[in-house]
């Protein structure tokens, strides 16, 4: 499928989608719809190669949540942008920190259609608090369970102090 | 069921099983870092994995914050320090697709030179690795180890007449190479490749003229073509599972359309099939770097030369994914640049962190000791994996 | 009598930012105790050393001891990063540490050396100093490279250890990012140095002592 054919697609299918660019296509696509475009451009563009999931942090625009997928035989990337809650500041936070807060951005998560969202989506709560939901097993990655804060945040110091070791 | 007639026989029962979970901790002998797997094993057999990692975390995201594009292909080459070329190129190149920046023919064909080395200097530790974790440090794991480092020091001889340096380089430059190609060099370079070339036929026959390597290799750790797409992984992982995808073939960048290779792809899936790919992957990097050697034009190795401060460079604002064919596989790197010197983002995709995550779909089912040889076949830099 | 260990007598470094100097003070007061001390078996050795003539024993033996000590240091396995590739090359054929008497032993019950080879994170801190207290007395480390002396070029970074002096105590530090073979063998000649000044089977030399 040619980018072209696939824009006229999601154009058809996903009217709130909004679709730019060639190489790669890059859709914005609202949260709710999330999923199940992921899903359209599985079955239908044949995207069927999951290449990677991440985050921005925009600060008062929100977060951002980044997935690029391609088609390994059509050379055809899709690039999917979704735009969310920004994060909280950290006085609300420290109201409640468990995750799953009601003040955590939330995203469907990608893990039904594309088992490689399954470490990508742990990062981006790791690194940012974005809870996915229906993840089966959303708990931090790279740093360890009881580590405070959520680091790649514009909010959150990068030289931050951390007794005895720094 | 006890049979009571007879009060003498005693029947043992294990159908009830008893899991143990054992853990592969942070330290161990398989020389692939710091990495922790915990296994729930059903007597010899695992049947689930939670792998633990993010021991080497050294949040390279954010530092990339902090630098600018001149200080940061330095700290680049530190996520895949196996072969820190391909780590550097994906950075620059993203930078420089940001800001439309040129770059000098002799420049690109430099780059090429130097990640295809890099990536026989990458193949020839991960052979070495791999059959010593298969073969026992004291045992015969450690003469094809020994073997093949004698090899990747000639590479690395060539790496620090080049750059100055053995493992982690700084040659990659927005705009081109900080670095030529000193006198002698090409034709060090040559004899090298000569001398790797037919020390490879030496260890292909050691090999697969061993029948304990095939047991351990062959039919072990299979991954399905669906699987592998499914979850992201690339490079030899992909192509052994029946997938044609090189990105030096299907999206060329830095010239290497000029150059005529294979690329190397096998169905079966296993062990094997991903060791076949990368020793062929070893001669056509080496056919590749004779044409590159062979054409290589004259001019200027980088059209922003003489960086005078390390604020200089500064990039539109802008968003670029660039994507390099690493050893491991496609290393990328997603940037999103403000106007200022530094990125306001820029993530790392790392090939080993995409194809560890194949572990816990792969290993269940499994023995014990075949998890060291799928785990050897997957080839993981945790530089890559933690950033 | 009791023998207490020497307090390292290091020179006043020149500091640059005075929240650095506050915590390199509050370390070092907190610092963990290095080797174990046996003070009946130091004060019997103490005690035929101050005997006439008893001098001749203790030498002997500390020169046949150290020898035995220092010509067959085994370090354990321990490679975070890249500074693993440099310690295998290191290990390898061009390099040898096997004539050196050096076996890389993977468990560090076994062993006597620890080379931290890479950065030290927040996450791997305990499991190494976890690895060091399973180590046997007399042991040794090596800080190899800039990100365990220091913290390298990830200093800043918030998951990064600033060197790894503040987990377990360090002997030899050798620099580089990463130091090639030759320097990390440098360092392993210098440490064999140390351990062949190692006094009365049991007590290290003091720190700034001229080693001949």
């Amino acid at each position: 499928m040619t980018h072209e054919q696939a824009a006229s697609s999601i154009a058809e299918r996903f009217p709130g989608a909004r679709v730019e660019g060639a190489t790669p296509l890059v859709v914005d696509v609202p949260v709710d719809q999330w999923r199940a475009f992921a899903q359209f451009a599985k079955d239908v563009l044949g995207c069927r190669f999951f290449n990677f999931l991440s985050a921005v942090d925009w600060k008062e625009s929100g977060l951002e949540v980044v997935a690029w997928l391609d088609d390994l035989d059509d050379k055809l990337s899709v690039t999917m942008k979704t735009r969310l809650a920004p994060a909280p500041t950290s006085a609300s936070a420290t109201a409640d920190e468990e995750g799953g807060s009601s003040a955590a951005p939330r995203c469907a998560s990608l893990v039904p259609v594309f088992r490689g969202a399954n470490w990508m989506e742990r990062e981006c709560f790791d690194m940012f608090g974005i809870v996915f939901e229906d993840h089966p097993d959303l708990r931090r990655i790279l740093l360890g369970d009881d580590w405070q804060g959520h680091p790649l945040l514009k909010s959150y110091a990068v030289d931050t102090p951390h007794p005895p070791y720094r | 069921m006890i049979d009571t007639s007879a009060p003498n026989q005693v029947v043992v029962d294990y159908s009830a099983g008893e899991r143990l979970t054992m853990n592969m901790g942070p330290q161990h002998p398989s020389a692939h870092g710091v990495f922790r797997a915990i296994l729930t094993l059903q007597g010899e057999t695992v049947v689930g994995v939670d792998a633990v990692i993010g021991y080497l975390h050294r949040c390279h995201e954010k530092l990339a914050e902090t630098l600018t594009y001149a200080q940061y292909p330095t700290i680049a080459s530190k996520t895949d320090y196996v072969a820190a070329m391909t780590s550097e190129f994906a950075y620059v190149l993203a930078a420089e697709q940001i800001g439309a920046v040129e770059v000098p023919k002799r420049a690109q064909y430099i780059r090429v030179i130097a990640a295809e080395l890099q990536r026989i200097a990458s193949h020839l530790l991960w052979l070495g690795t791999w059959c010593m974790d298969m073969g026992g440090a004291l045992g015969g794991g450690a003469t094809v180890f020994l073997y093949c480092i004698r090899e990747r020091e000639l590479i690395l001889d060539l790496f620090e007449s080049l750059v100055g340096a053995r493992l982690l380089y700084g040659l990659y430059q927005v705009g081109g190479t900080r670095y030529d190609l000193p006198a002698g060099w090409a034709q060090q370079c040559r004899d090298t490749l000569a001398t790797v070339e037919q020390r490879l036929v030496e260890y292909e026959r050691l090999l697969e003229d061993n029948p304990f390597f095939l047991a351990r290799a062959k039919g072990v750790g299979y991954i399905s073509r669906q699987l592998a797409e499914d979850v992201g992984v690339s490079g030899p992982l992909l192509r052994g599972s029946g997938v044609d995808f090189d990105l030096r073939r299907k999206a060329p960048y830095s010239s290497y359309g000029d150059f005529t290779f294979a690329v190397p792809v096998e169905t079966e899936g296993d062990c094997f099939a991903r060791y076949r790919v990368r020793m062929v992957e070893f001669r056509q990097s080496i056919a590749i770097i004779r044409q590159a050697l062979d054409g290589i034009p004259e001019g200027p190795i980088s059209s922003r030369p003489a960086l005078k401060s390390v604020a200089q460079i500064r990039m539109p604002k802008g968003w670029a994914y660039a994507r390099v064919e690493g050893p491991r596989g496609e290393v990328g790197c997603y940037m999103i640049a403000d106007g200022s010197p530094k990125p306001y983002r820029m993530k790392w995709r790392g090939a080993s962190f995409s194809n560890l995550s194949v572990l816990p779909h792969v290993l269940p089912g499994h023995k014990v000791a075949d998890v060291v040889a799928i785990m050897g076949s997957v080839d993981p830099v945790f530089g890559e994996v933690d950033r | 009598m009791a023998i207490k260990a020497p307090v390292p007598v290091v020179p006043a470094p020149v500091w640059k930012s005075f929240k650095d100097l506050q915590e390199f003070e509050a370390l070092r007061q907190q610092r963990p105790e290095g080797d174990k001390h046996s003070s009946t078996f130091e004060a019997l050795t103490e005690g035929i050393h101050r005997f006439p003539g008893g001098f001749v024993v203790t030498t002997v033996a500390d020169g046949f001891l150290n020898w035995a000590r220092k010509s067959s240091v085994w370090p354990v396995t321990f490679g975070l990063a890249c500074c693993a590739i440099e310690m295998m090359a290191t290990f390898a054929s061009r390099f040898d540490v096997e004539r050196l008497g050096m076996v890389p032993w993977a468990s560090p019950r076994h062993s006597d050396l620890m080379i931290v080879s890479g950065t030290v994170t927040i996450k791997m801190a305990p499991m190494l100093e976890r690895i060091y207290a399973q180590m046997p007395d007399p042991k040794w480390a090596v800080s190899m490279g800039s990100c365990a002396n220091s913290g390298g070029p990830f200093r800043h970074g918030y998951h990064v250890v600033k060197g790894v002096d503040r987990v377990i105590p360090v002997d030899v530090y050798v620099p580089g990012c990463p130091p090639p073979p030759e320097s990390l063998l440098n360092g392993l000649l210098l440490l064999q140095d140390q351990i062949a000044h190692f006094r009365r089977t049991g007590q290290r030399a003091a720190p700034n002592e001229k080693v001949d």
